[in-house]
């Protein structure tokens, strides 16, 4: 029997979305001096807004601004008192939370049930977190008196834009830095919500600066010679890039980059379980997350029962409007992610992998993938080596643990690993080996302020939340 | 004067827990204090760069695999081998052209330095380590764990300052590849004695002599290293190792540090770990 779901869309009129934006400096909105662009809706490719592009000079002036508020308000500012504008900043972003759920999910095309109930609540709960921490810094194990870096220059990717946000100005502020943040330019409306959350809680002039534009202010700001700490979120590539700009610069560098996570599941797993937790390691945020579990590693004896509910499990899955509250999976976020995924998958299948998906109906406009899984993949396919960063699975098999752990070393990033087992002491065997900073076992993409994110090898370097946070903005 | 004629050491590289020439059989001239002939020293090559690095690679599983109280035990042992040869190491600093008392100073302070480091092998995952409150039914915990393989370009002081960076790298679980001081080589090649003779398992720390501005540059642009420390690079040769490191994201350590004898921190310690975090479910 076939049941089917009525619309159940959640109202865009909680969301005022302006024609254009400027930038936000010194406490002001403000215009670019770069050519604007155009933030689209990806699920129907309809304009949002316009948006300012920053050039080398408003760039200079927003780098201006924060200097003068770290210097002159921020810096000296007792610890105590920074606490009490991030909790307002979190008591805000919670009384607007519907709002900037549905714009997120407008600009970027993930279901609202996602933005509404993960998004938003760890966008309040990562300020609550380091607000706590702004007037106990001298008990977080880096010295008594520990000292903050100064501006901090922070860019930060489309897939989660809010989130990521607070990711990098929680605890920035919370040591005593300023920052001139990028939002990607996919991604920018929230960013630009942010800025009036800001000065609705009267956050001193230049604490915190938003300059927007695409990867040429990125790269101004990252080159910028007044910026004394630099954090990014994004493509290994761009990551690479950055480390070789700042190299012999004395700046410091945090950086968050790609994955291609296994997710391990063996014989004696919870196979409903492990379903459930594969389907949101990898079709979560249409598999636009960097620690998504993309390669399903399952032992040999199992992989058949395994596949068999996993398909029939992703043909439940329900793609399509983003602000209807059933929907699983929503829009890729720009056409050109979309070609990217497009061309992975069809190397996955000119390279001999087994493509599939379940009946899917796709809209017509915007931008679309249907959940796909790949079976008989080999370790060197390139769906198995590089990151796709879309709803793609590929599915390889092992016999042994050690087996299973080789193959899940064996790639140049170490972002997240999944593990799903009742035995209890292979877990924690698994968990040793893996070579990763984040292990989820017998769960899979959680994420919390107060526990460490990041990765080891190509994955980047530093880590976000948690005491282990802190050290990313503090002069030790 | 005696009219035996003395019995010279050979001093090669130390890889993979052997002592092998450089594969390119070329040597330097070390000399002493005021220019005179001490040895000749292996001038390491890039090939052997990179069997160092496949020694420290093929080291690092079983060395970050023993338990942290065994690694500190090795460590204090490397400690009581270099006490037994202090006259040794001694004559060695005093042919540099260190005065004597130095030279004993300085000996004293090597032994210790391998001490504070031994004793922390099995303290840093409490100290760098955590429990975190996630608020959700999860069991959360952050643990410390070393990078891997980690390329060290030792500092031009010649025992002190080569035991204070190879210590805290290999304390933690890390293997290294070391490159010794240019000018001063040759305690480098005798700690590798010490080394060879304290239980460490070959591989775990290697160590090549010859010329810094050949090797650095391989050891930063070397894709299974993965972190590497500046100690005795010169500031206008960071930038261009920096980049180098870039190509597969090493962690890198700037030089910085001058004087040995000041207190060390943990600084170097947790300059080469990661920190991993593991998620569980809680319930019945």
């Amino acid at each position: 029997m076939d049941f089917e779901y009525a619309p159940a869309p959640e109202s865009r009129s909680v969301v005022d979305i302006r024609p254009s934006y400027g930038l936000f400096v010194g406490g002001e909105f403000t215009g670019g001096h770069g050519e604007p662009f155009k933030s689209i809706d990806p699920s129907n490719e309809e304009t949002l807004a316009e948006i300012a592009t920053a050039d080398e000079a408003d760039v200079d002036r927003a780098v201006k601004a924060a200097r003068t508020a770290f210097e002159k308000v921020w810096g000296p500012m007792p610890g105590r008192e920074r606490a009490k504008y991030l909790y307002r900043i979190a008591r805000i972003i919670q009384e607007r939370s519907r709002e900037l759920a549905v714009l997120e999910s407008i600009d970027n095309g993930k279901p609202i049930r996602e933005s509404r109930d993960v998004d938003l609540p760890l966008v309040a709960a990562h300020f609550f977190y380091y607000a706590g921490w702004a007037d106990k810094l001298g008990h977080a194990g880096f010295g008594g008196d520990p000292r903050p870096l100064g501006v901090a220059g922070q860019v930060i990717p489309w897939n989660f834009p809010l989130l990521m946000l607070a990711w990098k100005i929680a605890p920035a502020l919370a040591c005593g830095n300023t920052v001139v943040l990028k939002p990607a330019e996919t991604t920018p409306l929230t960013a630009l919500v942010f800025a009036d959350i800001c000065r609705q809680a009267e956050l001193p002039p230049g604490v915190v600066n938003i300059v927007t534009g695409a990867g040429e202010t990125g790269r101004l700001l990252v080159g910028h010679p007044g910026i004394d700490k630099i954090a990014f979120t994004g493509s290994t590539e761009v990551g690479k890039q950055i480390a070789r700009t700042v190299a012999g610069t004395g700046k410091r560098v945090t950086l968050e980059l790609g994955g291609k996570a296994a997710n391990v599941v063996f014989d004696d797993a919870p196979l409903d379980q492990a379903v459930e937790g594969i389907v949101n390691g990898i079709f979560f945020n249409q598999g636009h997350v960097c620690c998504a579990g993309s390669r399903l590693l399952v032992q040999e004896s199992v992989a058949e029962e395994l596949l068999a509910r996993l398909k029939a499990r992703m043909a439940t899955l329900r793609v399509g409007d983003p602000l209807d509250k059933n929907t699983d999976v929503g829009a890729i976020n720009s056409a050109e992610q979309l070609a990217k995924i497009r061309e992975l998958s069809q190397a996955g299948e000119a390279e001999g992998a087994g493509r599939w998906s379940p009946p899917c109906e796709l809209p017509q406009r915007g931008f679309w993938f249907a959940p796909t899984l790949f079976t008989g993949v080999a370790q060197s396919h390139r769906i198995a080596r590089e990151e796709i960063f879309g709803p793609v699975l590929s599915v390889l098999t092992f016999r042994t643990p050690a087996e299973a752990v080789e193959k899940a070393n064996n790639t140049p990033f170490g972002l997240s690993a999944g593990v799903w087992t009742e035995k209890g002491s292979r877990i924690l065997w698994m968990a040793e080996r893996l070579r990763a900073g984040v292990v989820w076992a017998n769960t899979f993409n959680k994420f919390d302020p107060a526990s460490p994110f990041g990765g080891y090898k190509e994955s980047g370097f530093g880590r976000e939340g948690g005491r282990h946070g802190l050290e990313a903005y503090l002069d030790v | 004067m005696s009219d035996r004629l003395s019995v010279r050491k050979t001093y090669k590289l130390f890889i993979g827990g052997a002592f092998p020439r450089s594969e390119s059989g070329r040597s330097y001239v070390v000399n002493d204090g005021k220019g005179r002939f001490l040895a000749n020293a292996s001038q390491a090559s890039r090939k052997d760069v990179r069997d160092a690095v496949g020694a420290a690679r093929k080291a690092f599983g079983g060395w970050s695999g023993r338990t942290a109280y065994n690694r500190g035990q090795i460590l204090y042992r490397v400690a009581e081998m270099l006490e037994g040869r202090r006259a040794q190491f001694v004559d060695e600093l005093h042919a540099t052209g260190l005065a004597k008392p130095a030279a004993s100073d300085e000996v004293d302070r090597a032994v210790d330095r391998w001490v504070w480091y031994a004793g922390w092998a099995d303290k840093v995952g409490a100290v760098a380590g955590s429990a975190n409150p996630v608020s959700g039914p999860f069991f959360n915990f952050s643990t410390p764990e070393p990078t891997g393989v980690v390329g060290v370009v030792a500092p031009d002081s010649p025992l002190l300052g080569l035991v204070s960076v190879v210590a805290p790298v290999i304390a933690t679980g890390n293997t290294a590849v070391v490159v010794a001081s240019e000018p001063a080589p040759l305690a480098a090649i005798t700690l590798a004695e010490v080394l060879a003779t304290s239980d460490l398992p070959g591989g775990v720390v290697n160590l090549l002599t010859g010329r810094r501005a050949e090797l650095a540059p391989w050891l930063a642009s070397h894709m299974d290293v993965n972190a590497i420390d500046l100690a005795g690079v010169a500031a206008e040769d960071v930038r261009e190792l920096e980049v180098a490191a870039a190509e597969n994201l090493k962690r890198v350590l700037p030089p910085g540090i001058s004087d040995w004898s000041a207190e060390p921190g943990t600084a170097r310690l947790t300059a080469f770990l990661e920190t991993k975090t593991v998620w569980h479910p809680v319930g019945v």
